[in-house]
């Protein structure tokens, strides 16, 4: 396996070669990759503002924005700008440090999952080995948050919203847990680069998607579920719950639970695309191309190519299931809180036991198709 | 002093006093759903000091079971049944804090004198584990820690069996501390309209 780029060992050398100490250089560099995840992940949750906004304009005949820039593209923007500059509301009877506090706790934790999440070899902020372990651990934190903005609002639909919230994702992070964990039995790793170099074998054939079809399934489903996208938006529900536990929350507050929620949509997508899509993987092998072309792998131009089309697929497909999200929020009715708690645990919770049992026995059976 | 160090040493310092001020937070504020909330914030700061320990594998552990499910549970159960009620006033609070305070800073003495007499040494402290530590998890609950750790889950079962006989004592026939039949009103009870018998 080929290293790729590697720009932090290159940027820490023209530093060193300014005459800075290599400890100095490893500091300077320390905020870039994070600085550039934040933003990217920023940028994409305006895109994908955009793109709800446009498709769910498509899917009811509408139009959508048009005027903000060109096909309303600035329309996020705006969005954006008025929630920053709208006033910050505490209610008088609210629990103001609380109410303060929830939404810092719903978005935090969410940014951090964003460490984890490879663009290619080396295009990750920190390859810890636990890897898709610490996105499990960080994603149960959210659930506090939602619990303290519904207490601290002191309003009975806030209230309901955040135990809503708190009941289901709790459901919903057992059935995703054991699918991962089917996926990581079959890597021998927690380490989402090496999930994804897994499956770089032979293309899209090589994909866990044809492997781990019925685990696919159970993590998209409990992702939409984390993610609080309908069908599973219960703990919002404008119809019963006002808007839930964000019922009291105005201006940047506000912003902050929007911004989580958009980020943890990308960021599942993406998690979907490194587990079950192949990751950064283009569905040719890069190295069989550059074997036809007769290049060689290593060449400078090379890895640049291969690191953009890394980058290229990884966005393109977790945006492909972003598409799907959006589609089904527009398209499906909400389901009711025993639906959705019966659904979670008598039906997920019983499958994926029985793909882990599954994957665990076609791993013994045959090692060389499931990762002996 | 090379940076890490400084930084470790920060770390520790800032990570040591969050647990320490976080704990007496959780036993002395009146209001119950701070303390919640400060156990929490408690938990992840042990999962803090793991992850100086470089043991990542057992921090995320600690955030998944302790901050993800214990406390997530604790706080629910506080929001269900979240009455505001007045607590009755007990008599001579004043003595009773008094020989509590002093059962505490007993036990936190023993606990000292056991710091600083006990010699902690590791198996092997050249060897550093790190990222391989999962492996080597894995590999003691299944050969010589492969008992307790059953053990553990049939103390779970027994909680869990536990709970429900508490939560559904309306199924049963007979109370299970009092030994008097139960009305089973609650599930047994006709489909009538609420409003009907108003009149």
């Amino acid at each position: 396996m080929n290293t790729g780029l590697d720009l932090e060992y290159s940027f820490n050398e023209i530093l060193k070669g300014f005459g800075l100490s290599s400890e100095l250089a490893h500091i300077i560099w320390l905020p870039l990759p994070m600085l550039l995840v934040l933003v990217s992940a920023v940028v994409g949750v305006l895109v994908t503002v955009w793109l709800e906004r446009k498709i769910s304009a498509a899917a009811q005949q509408r139009i959508g924005p048009e005027y903000a820039g060109a096909l309303g593209v600035l329309q996020p923007i705006a969005d954006g700008l008025k929630l920053l500059v709208k006033e910050d509301i505490i209610p008088a009877k609210a629990d103001s440090i609380l109410f303060t506090a929830g939404p810092i706790l719903v978005l935090v934790p969410v940014i951090l999952s964003w460490l984890i999440v490879p663009f290619g070899q080396n295009l990750l902020i920190s390859n810890v080995g636990i890897g898709i372990f610490l996105w499990i651990a960080l994603s149960s934190i959210q659930p506090i948050g939602l619990l303290m903005s519904g207490y601290a609002s002191n309003n009975k639909y806030s209230l309901l919203g955040g135990l809503r919230a708190a009941a289901q994702s709790i459901s919903y992070e057992i059935p995703l847990a054991l699918s991962v964990l089917a996926v990581v039995l079959m890597t021998n790793s927690l380490s989402t680069v090496d999930i994804v170099n897994q499956q770089s074998g032979a293309g899209i054939l090589s994909w866990n998607i044809w492997r781990q079809p019925v685990g696919f399934i159970i993590f998209w489903i409990c992702a939409l579920a984390e993610c609080e996208r309908l069908p599973f938006d219960l703990p919002e529900a404008e119809e019963e719950l006002v808007a839930g536990y964000q019922t009291e929350y105005a201006g940047m507050k506000f912003a902050l639970f929007y911004l989580g929620s958009y980020i943890n949509l990308i960021l599942s997508a993406l998690l979907v695309s490194i587990l079950y899509l192949g990751g950064w993987g283009f569905p040719v092998p890069v190295e069989m191309i550059a074997k036809i072309l007769n290049l060689p792998i290593n060449a400078p131009l090379i890895q640049v190519f291969t690191a953009s089309i890394g980058i290229v697929m990884t966005v393109l497909k977790a945006y492909l299931l972003v598409f799907i999200a959006i589609l089904l929020r527009w398209t499906t009715p909400r389901v009711r809180i025993d639906q959705l708690l019966d659904l979670g645990w008598k039906f997920l919770l019983p499958i994926s036991l029985a793909n882990l049992l599954l994957t665990a026995g076609l791993k013994l059976a045959f090692p060389q198709f499931f990762g002996g | 002093m090379s940076i890490a160090v400084t930084t470790q040493i920060i770390c520790f310092s800032v990570l040591s006093l969050v647990i320490i001020l976080g704990a007496l937070g959780v036993i002395l504020l009146e209001s119950i759903v701070y303390s919640a909330f400060l156990l929490g914030g408690v938990f992840m700061s042990v999962a803090g000091l793991y992850l100086l320990l470089n043991a990542s594998f057992v921090a995320a552990a600690q955030v998944l079971v302790y901050v993800g499910a214990v406390n997530v549970l604790i706080i629910f159960a506080i929001m269900l049944v979240n009455k505001k009620e007045d607590l009755k006033p007990i008599d001579n609070i004043k003595s009773r804090r008094i020989i509590s305070t002093s059962i505490c800073l007993t036990l936190l003495s023993l606990l000292i004198r056991v710091d600083l007499s006990n010699i902690w040494r590791l198996a092997d402290p050249q060897a550093s584990i790190g990222e391989e530590s999962t492996i080597r998890i894995g590999e003691h609950l299944f050969s010589d820690y492969l008992l307790p750790f059953e053990v553990a889950s049939i103390l779970l079962l027994m909680a869990m069996i536990g709970a429900i006989v508490l939560a559904r004592r309306d199924v049963m026939n007979e109370d299970i501390s009092t030994g008097l039949p139960v009305d089973q009103e609650l599930i047994e009870k006709s489909n009538e309209p609420l409003l009907m018998k108003k009149n």
